[in-house]
């Protein structure tokens, strides 16, 4: 049986505030198997992003991980000391955030950050470094390489940026890439193109890849399993194909019913009432209750837990064994 | 359509009031500043001398030293100057000048600056440019230099008869005149984003005057970096009239400010005499010191990315 | 590039015009050149004809222009006080406070810029904190009152430096330097530092706010997950990224530098443009106000320029703007 990639077990992430602590993330637990594409969707503050950040070690203070534990092949990464973490980031997680201007220093070439973090990871030199930037800027689709190698980042596309930044992410072959809403920032039409590409590399490289967004419709393209994340807490972790089809969580029967399906005739996308509760106003029992179509007796008193329902786990009492429903 | 919150009501919520009481640094510089405040404003009643009532000056007292040095005398607790001036009492009407001049400068920059300001962002245009080309001219050059510069065309075309009862207003008027742009830049880059605000656009078709939509609703928007700006500018204000006191183009010594003080003190500090201009000296620094203090901890607590 | 900088100096020259206009303002309209130039026996009669002479009743517009062509030959008449050519004052002294701000700044910079870096990359140390306190102080202190506290504790209580002059010049050429002597050299300390201090508050802090800023970017972000070690992260790219901000406002403060001059040339009586000025100013002597005037405004604009120019060279992306404009 293939060894678990990445193992993320109980996660609470926190911050403390005058105010009091505020949970952002709240024992959340899920596995990625090498190769493995998983996405976690949900809204904004869902908590999606600090989950990523948690794992690649770059919270930042005053935030903390208050509890759980991050495994990599086995082994805890959450409490090393910076050296060791330094070590791993880039070299065996990578991580891409969503604007991809920002995301590169607008002062140095491009061809100058990725030989830098060639170097940094491995033992080549610098002419050794120099071909594979050269190699992998054609890998992510850049034309003409010896041209655009010594090109400042604002001399390029959106687009052609966001390939750069993959590019960038994967010059240390990492086996996992956490990609924070890669596409968001980008024209609809260059969006494809970045998660096609994205697919590809991470097919070829055999790297595992936590696709983060709020684009249910990415998720259903790229993904194999899907984490559903709702006010800091897993709701609803599958397949794929199980989740899109047939969702359970009414919180994840809501979104799928939010993405309109060109070939299907519907009369009114489904909104879900309300928002996300703040952090500082987390209603007690299930997050989702106070906006559930479907809320009855225990959702107000107790937390659901993630439990097994078919091929997916739901977070929900409606799924509970022996719980009564009324639909 | 609602007004947004905004200005003075935000001003005085929870946050701030919290942040002040949670720093003790902040706490101690306001403290600072009401005690100097208060007893430059009380001077005539609690100075235990008048410095300037040319009756009570005996030379028999001069130069004497603060009153726990072994020739010190009680009655001058920190000593007296050439003129046998207490430099206590100097130092309580200097101070007093000198906030007098500093505050009302700041008014004066303000006011204008303001007005300015709200007339470049809300008109546009040519008066716009014009008013922004002559802050640029204007910031070229540093405060001290066009404070200089005014002072110096006031004595020119008053002629030999310099008056000394107008230093006081010819400084308010120079320093004033040389810190507007500040608060004009801050205020017009305000108004520029309010101006295109809906409710800016309904005041409008309401039929209300470009005076009272910019009075009463884009300024009290604008208040909170205002205020920032004037906290740091009072203190330079300070330090801008002390300084041209000390070059002899602001206060004479018939009504010193502290910065006259130290530049009759300054003559003293090689025979020894150092209190004359040490304790005017300190005085000063601790008053801009506690003024700077509450305006970073102001900056800080208006600042809306660091909430 | 080129239509950049052709820009940069058509508005250097409208300020300077507008200056011009200030100074021959000033030069013509307030008090009397007349006045100043002769002694009470002069007779209106005589007066009259050197009004006439200096061609003070024609047209203001010609007034100007000739102003204009006088100053661009440097010409700018004769000191009320001292009888002497505006220019050759100005110019005998204007060494003196060129070496006091190039020192000052020098010092300034070389403190600075790592008191800047420490305390930004080292938030929590006592170093950090004490620095902090430190520049707080110096920002508060008059620079004339920082002057005296030097003199007082140097030159009176220690006497190990002077508290006035320049000490022993040479002359190369046009110029003359303290910096080739030995009593040149103990001469200039207590005015450098007393001018520089308020400059390196000012850097200090500038290069920590700014570094604080860059620190929280995205693209360090991404350095860091890229796993770049904390040296080159720090020094490598938001120690870069910092200064380019820094240099501009650096170089825009050399101009108040020239200003402040003023001041610790007073203090020290150093002989330099500033201590000019003051006398000008506390005598109402007009030429040499103006003059000065016009001067600083020169300095300050080519400053700006110079500084624009170099912030084109360093940000590519100024560059490339600037080719497209």
């Amino acid at each position: 049986m293939t060894k678990t990639l990445l193992s993320v077990r109980n996660l609470r992430i926190e911050f403390p505030t005058r105010r009091g602590t505020l949970v952002a993330v709240d024992d959340v637990s899920f596995d990625i198997m090498p190769g493995e594409v998983l996405g976690v969707v949900g809204e904004s503050g869902a908590g999606k992003s600090l989950t990523g950040t948690a794992i690649i070690g770059l919270i930042e203070p005053p935030g903390r991980i208050g509890a759980g534990e991050i495994l990599l092949n086995g082994e805890r990464i959450d409490d090393l000391p910076s050296e060791r973490m330094r070590r791993i980031r880039g070299r065996r997680i990578g991580m891409v955030f969503q604007d991809p201007l920002t995301s590169l220093n607008p002062l140095y070439r491009i061809g100058h950050q990725l030989i830098e973090t060639i170097l940094t990871h491995t033992a080549m030199d610098r002419t050794a470094a120099r071909r594979r930037a050269l190699a992998l800027l054609a890998e992510v689709g850049i034309p003409a390489p010896d041209a655009r190698i010594d090109n400042y980042p604002h001399q390029f596309s959106g687009g052609m940026r966001q390939r750069v930044v993959l590019a960038l992410a994967l010059a240390a072959n990492p086996e996992l890439i956490i990609a924070d809403e890669p596409t968001t920032a980008l024209d609809v039409s260059v969006q494809a193109q970045i998660i096609a590409l994205l697919k590809r590399l991470c097919r070829d490289h055999r790297t595992a890849v936590m696709l983060i967004t709020h684009d249910m419709g990415v998720i259903a393209e790229t993904a194999d399993r899907v984490a559903v994340m709702y006010a800091g807490r897993i709701v609803e972790i599958g397949a794929v194909r199980d989740v899109v089809k047939s969702p359970r969580h009414p919180y994840t029967i809501g979104l799928m019913g939010s993405i309109p399906k060109p070939d299907v005739d519907t009369p009114r996308l489904t909104q879900i009432p309300g928002s996300m509760p703040r952090l500082t106003a987390m209603p007690p029992g299930c997050a989702f209750h106070p906006r559930c179509p479907q809320a009855f007796a225990p959702c107000a008193a107790r937390r659901p837990n993630l439990k097994p329902h078919g091929n997916a786990e739901v977070a929900c009492w409606l799924f509970e064994p022996g719980a009564e429903t009324c639909g | 359509m609602t007004r947004p919150a905004g200005g003075l009501a935000a001003l005085f919520d929870n946050d701030l009031v919290h942040s002040f009481l949670h720093s003790k640094v902040t706490m101690v510089a306001a403290l600072v500043t009401l005690a100097i405040v208060l007893a430059a404003a009380f001077a005539p009643w609690i100075a235990p001398h008048d410095p300037f009532d040319l009756r009570q000056l005996s030379l028999l007292d001069s130069h004497l030293p603060p009153a726990w040095a072994p020739d010190g005398d009680r009655r001058f607790l920190l000593g007296t100057d050439d003129q046998g001036r207490d430099v206590l009492s100097a130092i309580l009407y200097g101070a007093r000048i000198s906030l007098g001049v500093g505050g009302l400068s700041v008014a004066l920059a303000a006011a204008l600056g303001i007005v300015l300001g709200l007339v470049a962002g809300y008109a546009g245009g040519a008066v716009d440019s014009l008013i922004m080309r002559a802050a640029d001219v204007q910031l070229t050059f540093p405060a001290i230099l066009i404070a200089l510069l005014i002072d110096g065309t006031m004595r020119a075309l008053s002629g030999e008869a310099r008056n000394e009862e107008t230093a006081f207003w010819v400084l308010v008027l120079s320093i004033g005149l040389s810190s507007w742009v500040q608060y004009a830049r801050t205020v017009r880059g305000s108004t520029l984003v309010e101006k295109n605000k809906d409710y800016v656009l309904a005041a409008r078709l309401i039929g209300l005057s470009p005076t009272s939509i910019l009075f009463r609703h884009v300024l009290p928007n604008v208040m909170g970096p205002v205020l920032v700006i004037a906290t740091i500018n009072f203190g330079l204000a300070i330090i801008l009239e002390a300084t041209l006191s000390f070059l002899g183009v602001g206060l004479p010594p018939t009504q010193p400010s502290l910065g006259t003080l130290i530049s009759i003190g300054n003559k003293f500090l090689f025979a020894g005499e150092w209190w004359i201009a040490i304790f005017p000296g300190a005085t000063l620094a601790g008053l801009v010191l506690a003024i700077n203090l509450l305006g970073d901890w102001l900056r800080d607590a208006l600042n809306p990315k660091l909430r | 590039m080129l239509a950049f900088l052709v820009r940069r100096a058509l508005q250097a020259l409208l300020v300077l015009l507008v200056v011009a206009l200030i100074a021959f303002t000033l030069f013509r309209f307030v008090g009397d050149p007349i006045n100043q130039m002769v002694g009470l026996e002069t007779t209106a009669a005589e007066r009259a004809q050197l009004r006439e002479a200096l061609g003070l009743n024609d047209p203001v517009v010609v007034q100007f222009g000739r102003f204009v062509w006088h100053a661009l030959h440097l010409d700018f008449g004769v000191s009320y006080q001292f009888k002497q050519p505006v220019v050759a004052l100005i110019g005998e002294r204007l060494p003196a406070t060129i070496e006091l701000a190039f020192v000052s700044a020098l010092f300034a910079l070389l403190l600075g810029i790592p008191m800047g870096v420490h305390t930004a990359l080292n938030r929590g140390s006592w170093l950090s904190t004490l620095l902090l306190t430190v520049s707080l102080v110096g920002i508060s202190l008059p620079v004339f009152l920082t002057g005296i506290l030097l003199i007082f504790i140097f030159a009176v209580t220690l006497g190990v430096l002077p508290s006035f002059g320049r000490g022993e010049v040479v002359r190369v050429g046009f110029w003359t330097t303290g910096l080739l002597t030995a009593s040149g050299l103990r001469a200039i300390v207590l005015p450098a530092v007393t001018l520089g201090l308020f400059q390196l508050t000012l850097i200090m802090r500038l290069v920590r706010s700014e570094m604080l800023e860059v620190l929280r970017t995205d693209y360090i972000k991404f350095a860091r997950a890229r796993g770049l070690t904390d040296r080159a992260i720090n020094f490598g790219h938001a120690l870069k990224n910092t200064l380019v901000p820094v240099i501009t406002i650096v170089g825009l403060q050399l101009g108040s530098v020239i200003a402040f001059a003023i001041i610790t040339e007073t203090v020290f009586q150093w002989p330099g443009m500033g201590l000019l000025f003051l006398i000008a100013v506390q005598n109402a002597d007009i030429p040499v106000m103006a003059a000065y005037l016009l001067l600083v405004a020169a300095i300050f604009v080519t400053i700006n320029l110079i500084v624009d120019l170099l912030y084109a060279i360093i940000d590519p992306r100024i560059r490339v703007e600037a080719r497209s404009a």
